[in-house]
């Protein structure tokens, strides 16, 4: 029978020749994924199950959240993890310095391949789906079970198809693509369902594009967002994945609840406003909003593509006076190589802060938290009441042209008004 | 098992970071999540949950990040039970396997409001709003969802050798 991508991979994994939506299924999984905040619950659920680890080299653990340690505590629950993988002899552990964020290291390091089966504690684990995977966040204990069992339980999701048509234009990325879809469905538009790209649009979005709205399929309470394997795919795998992966492909008659269409070449730079991720406004149609504080970074914004693009606005003006610009390169990786091309040097030379990489202020854990009444333009991907710091904060989402233009004029900007 | 308690009752979309805010997050002991469970929605809320109660909320209840620490704050807090018109994915699995009680009921959680006294009788599959004297039916967990809940949670689920 017709599947979709995300139904077919299911199917493959729970060893059955069907799945269909609503369908319970346990599966056998190919790479499971922790931090240093999930990872420690888990660590303690998997010691009461009292088995070996499934296997070494399937366990990713990635102290990111409040690392380089924060406080105390955050050092004592990186050291359980660290122990924790010195004792399972985990293959994939990474300390600080060859760390990032756990979204951006993981394809970086060619951790993820199409077809595979992942799991992480971590709700951005869905960004993997950018590479034809599918992939989901989970909890700790859900975590401790696969550590233990190599397998865990879903419910097939049904398919919402996006068709992504045309190119966008010169200032619209992943970012503004995926708030887009938000602000059209909902931060519940797809719960519990799959998001599955798909269209000729989708041959002109770059790998760091699709990671991006990969990424945030959860901010529409969706379990996975997937694309479809191309060119542009395979390339990126290239010298990063040595092992054989399977290209699964959607049934031309696969069943969706439901099709969206965008064309990409109507986008324009948007942002969305506090305090949902579905409050999505075109930055063109914004009265004048002062800001405090740009972030750009994380596991949605934190690639080469996002600094550079950062980078190109930044040549043209300095951080405004009122306004503290942090930008974190999600990996060392990313960081050397914005060293190497200049990047570095137009941040500074901006007036902008360059960090380790660190989720720190994405989820209001350091390194750039907002005081009461103070607003952020933010790369990353939750403008919740709170997310960044005080509860009376705010938090404006914005991909990382806009990001930096607004960094520029002290005040939400589109990056026209920087470069015109 | 039957539960009943003093309802506290929540909107549409509540995320995990108002549940319990990344900035404790560096402890996973359940009593220090619980002392600032919903604070930033609702101050008075650590402080006069009592053991037994229920909290009531909208659609997508428990949207945003995968931490665990948000069904253990409100477990801890003494919540006994979560009833809500809907759950984000996450949130529902999380709260299954540490066995944390949740029933998805739909629109009709718009009926049970803040203060209702509330019964929840779990076999029967009944709540019953003892403040309007209104009754709702639960639908039973599927397969082996209800297997991971009548366990007590995934890990004794997992021990007693079903995975």
């Amino acid at each position: 029978m017709a599947m979709t991508m995300t139904e077919k991979i299911l199917a493959r994994g729970a060893g059955l020749d069907s799945v269909t939506p609503g369908q319970l299924i346990k599966c056998r999984l190919d790479l499971v994924l922790a931090n240093d905040i999930t990872g420690p619950p888990a660590i303690q659920e998997f010691a009461k199950i009292g088995r070996p680890v499934f296997d070494p080299a399937k366990i990713a653990l990635v102290p990111d959240h409040f690392t380089p340690n924060k406080d105390i505590k955050s050092a004592e629950m990186a050291k359980a993890v660290r122990e924790f993988a010195a004792r399972h002899g985990i293959v994939n552990y990474f300390e600080v310095g060859r760390m990032g964020i756990e979204h951006v290291l993981l394809p970086e390091v060619g951790l993820v391949a199409p077809g595979e089966i992942i799991i992480g504690a971590d709700s951005h684990t869905c960004t993997y789906g950018a590479l034809g995977a599918f992939a989901t966040g989970v909890g700790s204990t859900d975590l401790a079970a696969a550590m233990a069992t190599g397998e865990t339980w879903f419910k097939v999701p049904s398919g919402i198809k996006v068709n992504l048509r045309g190119k966008p234009p010169r200032w619209v990325g992943g970012k503004d693509i995926i708030l887009t879809l938000i602000g059209m469905i909902g931060v519940d538009g797809a719960r519990y369902q799959s998001l599955e790209f798909a269209g000729e649009g989708v041959a002109a979005l770059t790998m760091a594009d699709r990671l991006t709205i990969a990424n945030m399929a959860i901010e529409a309470g969706g379990k996975n967002g997937i694309f479809p394997v191309d060119e542009v795919t395979l390339k990126y795998l290239e010298g990063r994945v040595e092992r054989p992966f399977t290209v699964v492909t959607a049934d031309d008659d696969a069943v969706y609840e439901r099709e969206i269409e965008i064309d990409l070449s109507a986008l324009t730079p948007v942002v969305a406003l506090p305090h949902l991720p579905e409050n999505v406004k075109a930055v063109n149609t914004l009265p004048e909003i002062t800001i405090d504080q740009v972030v750009i970074g994380s596991c949605t914004n934190g690639r080469i593509e996002d600094l550079a693009q950062a980078a190109e606005v930044f040549a043209h003006g300095g951080v405004h006076p009122r306004v503290r610009a942090i930008i974190i390169p999600g990996t060392q990786q990313v960081y050397l190589e914005a060293m190497q091309r200049g990047y570095i040097e137009t941040f500074i030379k901006a007036g902008a802060v360059v960090s380790t990489p660190t989720c720190g202020p994405c989820l209001g854990g350091y390194m750039g938290i907002l005081a009461a009444g103070e607003r952020a333009v933010s790369t990353t991907n939750r403008n919740f009441r709170g997310r960044m710091g005080h509860v009376d904060s705010e938090v404006y989402l914005a991909g990382p042209a806009v990001a930096a233009a607004s960094a520029i004029c002290g005040r939400i900007a589109s990056p026209e008004e920087v470069l015109a | 098992m039957i539960l009943e308690g003093k309802v506290w009752r929540y909107g549409d979309n509540i995320d995990t970071d108002v549940i319990i805010p990344a900035r404790y997050l560096n402890t996973s002991d359940p009593q220090e999540l619980a002392a600032h469970c919903m604070e930033d929605i609702d101050a008075s809320f650590a402080a006069n949950v009592r053991q037994g109660d229920i909290m009531v909320a909208g659609k997508n209840f428990g949207c945003g990040s995968s931490r665990e620490h948000a069904p253990i704050a409100i477990q801890a807090s003494g919540i006994a039970c979560i009833i809500a018109d809907s759950f984000a994915r996450i949130f529902y699995r999380n709260a299954i396997n540490i066995g944390l009680p949740i029933i998805e009921l739909g629109k009709d959680a718009e009926r049970i409001g803040s203060g209702d006294s509330v019964r929840v009788d779990l076999q029967a599959g009944i709540i019953s709003n003892k403040t309007s004297g209104e009754e709702f039916k639960i639908q039973p967990l599927p397969g082996f969802i209800r297997d991971i809940a009548q366990a007590g949670g995934l890990i004794n689920y997992v021990r007693g050798g079903k995975a």
